[in-house]
């Protein structure tokens, strides 16, 4: 089967990246093609009639926003999810992908954005694992040896894991996916973790991957100038439809971001469309007096000041880079952003979780310890975490437990537990927030995570915060509950809240926020008010473009 | 039990995920859970029974007279059980310790040393204070117990302001603790005896009035330390189930930093429980070297695996606090049993393959217990 494929790979006669118009893909001679893929997750489309064509010998980029579809259509194309219409052909014949085996059997392999490397293993080690050969260190090593020499990645097969950095390690899957010579590589957001030296490396690699040996390479991104930079054509995703295909050389970075976020004037229809009724009103009646808009918080307190606030990880790398923000009492601030540049380090340190390492966080005015547990709690600032299960709720506790875990002074006499006061406690916020548990004694594990979300707001709000930061507030929820959750969101703000939105989903941070940032790499670089939000800049300044 | 125990239809409990059982249905459920644990506690303890059998059998001794042997020393003949309960006292006073770290995320298993420590503080003071009796007692056991907690002060310590694993200091803090012991017995001004025909390693007699008063019931003697232990037990309950700082360090020990973000101190709450942990290794220390069971001094070897059988009660116990009491016992039955084994003739060596045999057959049921709440979770994850 591999030999056949490879034979075909061969003799196929393959248009060069010269080709400048991109009907040209609608070609025969496409390594591999996607025709009319659909995926649906319940009433959520993920791909809508997707097609897409990789050519060998050349890179083709996929640009679209996070829940585009990207990730979902490159799943399907190495078999780990299936489509539920249209089908695959590979040169030319239909073929059925059902696993990622088959997959690498028919020549397609994928450099996953998250590393799948056995950390306390050496590099070769993690390189053979899984292969069904009697192990021989010296030729794997070789082999390993072999192929960083040949795409110049400079690993050392004996290197422990554990010890490399972000960019290392992904030349280790890089060598994991070419051991077995595949002829159409995608990778999935491949630089979202390297530093810019480490993403021109990998660029390099990927040009000799295809003008050298003329593999298809597919490059999944929602970065604007990796797309620029580093592919040939590029298809663009939204909403899961291809909204645009071109060549490379003909597009343009304002160009590409409009497509890729979309169009300026229907959000708020979409917002509606989307059940977020009440707050599309709400934006609506700020269309009809714009101008008192951006003055309506001018006068409001400052409830929460970021100022200069420097992070780093444990390796080193920067998650915060002199980052400031502020937030005015009952003022919805979006933090908008791709993903991983430095959303959850905020929220964290918001949390009380991670102490900065310089800058400060002033809650009203007054300055408060980072490094103390629940400082910022007790300071006024609620949080709902973008991982519930990690630090929003207690999985093992019951639901009344959890909704009072962050305030036992008021449930507590003297250091011992009033259970009826817990009890009365919880049946109020069960009821004013709607959580569908079968007792406040029911287990928190037992909840819907739309439930166990609200067990989290319903806690966070009852707390009165001078400041909300909510973070991803709807991720992984229903429609029912997604305009459920920013309604409560909207009316904590008019009751004077500060409210510190932040969210991947760019539809989001436009139909709730009063004021916009956009984060990238650990800092705001830019600002703009609602009512005067120009589409094209903020996908420009989220894609690292300073404008 | 009956139809009418279906529940009414609450508005609340209409959440199509989480049907609320009926109690008919929970106890069936609770039934399903315990019955294959019980199984497996007879199953296991049958074979190992069986070996023992074997084995004893193959070195030329006498099965039936080993068993009775072993129900002899623990439970039948005169003061017996009151002797296996006041050995059961420091078992389970070390298992509550090991429970309430556990709690907090915290695994101490330093408990031999600690309780070594604990004894050796004991016997320093009841061996050289002159005082009435209570107060002696309440000094003896305070310094005792400061002398253990502290020694796990050292391991909370490395473990905040360092991040050592207190796996592995608590384990390593045991060795020292037995070095530290050993030089303490060849110091007169310590802990060595006076008179100079004693052995090297014995220290002094406790002074009559430092020794923990006995209940004489039907026959047996009991220490009071049995009470002790018990009122010990249900405060540490009471305080995880009713206190605010309980509700913290459970809150601690399941979610580190949902805790964090709720203003608990793992430095605190966490070093507090491994402390406390250590101090109560150190009652339980106090308790045997008090009870007169092991002697009337102290020894290297006072502590004889009661940190390590505590360790193992607790083990056994984790998953229903309300299994502590009854385990201790049953460990405590194993130690005075295989006491009486050497008077059927089998060697003392033999006597202790059975002894370890029986606790290696308690451990069966937890130890799959366990592989199978991993293999949950791993299939959730998935």
């Amino acid at each position: 089967m591999t030999n056949g494929v490879e034979g075909t790979a061969a003799s196929a006669a393959v248009p060069g990246p010269s080709t400048s118009n991109p009907s040209a893909m609608d070609g025969p001679g496409a390594a591999v093609r996607l025709n009319s893929i659909t995926k649906r997750y319940g009433q959520v489309v993920a791909c809508n009639g997707v097609d897409l064509a990789l050519y060998s010998g050349r890179i083709h980029g996929v640009l679209g926003e996070n829940g585009a579809g990207k990730s979902t259509l490159m799943k399907i194309l190495i078999g780990l999810i299936q489509p539920d219409e249209g089908h695959i052909t590979i040169h030319g014949e239909r073929k059925q992908i059902h696993d990622p085996v088959a997959a690498a059997d028919l020549g397609i392999a994928m450099v996953h954005q998250h590393y799948s490397l056995v950390e306390p293993l050496t590099v070769w080690e993690n390189v053979v694992l899984g292969e069904p050969v009697k192990l021989d260190r010296n030729q794997a090593c070789e082999r390993v040896h072999a192929i960083s020499e040949r795409y110049g990645l400079g690993v050392d097969p004996l290197a422990t894991v554990s010890r490399l950095s972000a960019g290392q390690r992904q030349r280790v899957e890089i060598i994991k996916c070419l051991r077995r010579e595949p002829q159409i590589i995608v990778f999935d957001e491949p630089t979202s973790v390297l530093t810019p030296a480490e993403s021109e490396q990998l660029f390099s690699v990927l040009r000799i991957v295809v003008v050298e040996e003329n593999r298809a390479v597919a490059l999944v991104s929602h970065k604007l100038d990796e797309i620029l930079h580093a592919t040939d054509e590029v298809t663009i995703m939204r909403g899961g439809r291809v909204v645009d295909r071109l060549m490379t050389s003909q597009a343009t970075a304002s160009g590409l971001a409009q497509s890729m976020v979309g169009r300026t004037v229907s959000l708020r229809s979409e917002a509606a469309a989307l059940g977020l009724i009440e707050t599309a009103a709400k934006a609506a009646s700020h269309d009809t007096a714009p101008d008192t808009a951006g003055d309506r918080f001018a006068s409001a307190p400052v409830v929460l000041e970021v100022r200069d606030a420097v992070l780093d990880d444990r390796d080193g790398s920067t998650l915060l880079d002199h980052l400031s923000i502020s937030v005015r009492a009952g003022e919805i601030v979006g933090l908008a952003g791709v993903e991983g540049n430095g959303q959850r380090a905020l929220a964290d340190m918001l949390s009380s979780l991670i102490p900065l390492k310089s800058g400060a966080v002033l809650v009203d005015g007054a300055p408060v310890a980072t490094n103390r547990p629940g400082a910022l709690g007790a300071a006024g600032v609620g949080v709902i975490p973008e991982d519930r299960h990690d630090s929003g709720c207690v999985l093992g506790l019951s639901v009344a437990e959890n909704l009072v875990l962050a305030d036992l002074h008021a449930v507590s006499r003297g250091g011992l537990l009033d259970r009826r006061a817990i009890s009365a406690r919880a049946c109020e916020l069960m009821q004013s927030f709607e959580i569908q548990a079968s007792s406040p004694e029911a287990p928190m594990r037992s909840l819907s995570g739309g439930n166990q979300q609200r067990v989290v707001l319903a806690r966070e709000l009852s707390a009165n915060p001078r400041v909300l930061v909510a973070a991803q507030p709807t991720r992984g929820l229903d429609v029912g509950a997604i305009e459920y959750m920013s309604a409560r969101l909207r009316a904590a703000a008019d009751g004077g809240v500060g409210i510190l939105l932040i969210s991947t989903e760019l539809e989001e941070v436009l139909t709730l926020s009063d004021r916009i940032c956009v984060i990238h790499k650990g800092r705001v670089v830019g600002e703009m008010d609602q009512h005067d939000v120009d589409i094209e800049r903020l996908g420009l300044l989220m894609g690292g473009v300073e404008v | 039990m009956s139809a009418a125990a279906v529940e009414p239809v609450q508005p609340l409990a209409q959440s199509a995920t989480a049907p609320s059982p009926s109690p008919s249905a929970m106890r069936a459920w609770q039934w399903r859970r315990v019955f294959p644990v019980f199984v497996t506690y007879v199953v296991s303890l049958s074979v190992a029974l069986g070996l023992c059998a074997l084995l004893v059998l193959s070195t030329g001794g006498s099965a039936g007279k080993v068993f009775s042997a072993l129900l002899d020393g623990s439970l039948r003949s005169p003061g017996a059980w009151g002797l296996t309960i006041t050995t059961a006292a420091p078992l389970l006073v070390v298992a509550i310790g090991t429970i309430l770290a556990e709690k907090a995320g915290i695994t101490n298993i330093g408990q031999e040393g600690q309780v070594l420590l604990g004894a050796a503080g004991v016997a320093f003071v009841a061996t050289r204070m002159e005082a009435p009796g209570p107060v002696l007692i309440v000094v003896s056991f305070a310094v005792g117990i400061a002398i253990a907690g502290l020694w796990a002060l050292l391991a909370a310590a490395m473990k905040f302001t360092r991040s050592v694993p207190e796996v592995i200091s608590t384990l390593l803090l045991y060795f020292i603790a037995v070095q530290i012991t050993n030089f303490c017995l060849t110091k007169r001004w310590l802990l060595q005896s006076l008179s100079t025909d004693s052995r090297v390693n014995n220290g002094q007699p406790l002074k009559h009035a430092a020794r923990m008063p006995g209940i004489d019931i039907f026959g047996n003697t009991i220490s009071w330390g049995a009470v002790v232990a018990i009122v010990v037990t249900i405060l540490v309950g009471l305080v995880l189930a009713r206190t605010t700082t309980g509700f913290r360090l459970r809150m601690l020990g399941m979610n580190p930093r949902t805790a964090r973000r709720a203003g608990v101190s793992a430095a605190k709450i966490g070093g507090g429980a491994l402390v406390l942990s250590g101090a109560l290794a150190g009652l339980a220390g106090g308790l045997w070297q008090t009870s007169g069971v092991p002697g009337d001094r102290f020894t290297a070897g006072i502590s004889s695996n009661l940190g390590w059988q505590g360790l193992l009660v607790a083990l056994l116990a984790r998953q229903r606090a309300a299994l502590v009491v009854p385990m201790a016992f049953v460990f405590a039955a194993l130690r005075t049993g295989s006491q009486f084994l050497s008077a059927t003739g089998v060697d003392r060596r033999i006597a202790d393959v059975v002894q370890a045999m029986l606790v290696l057959a308690l451990l069966v049921a937890p130890a799959i217990e366990a592989l199978q709440q991993r293999r949950r979770e791993k299939t959730v994850a998935a």
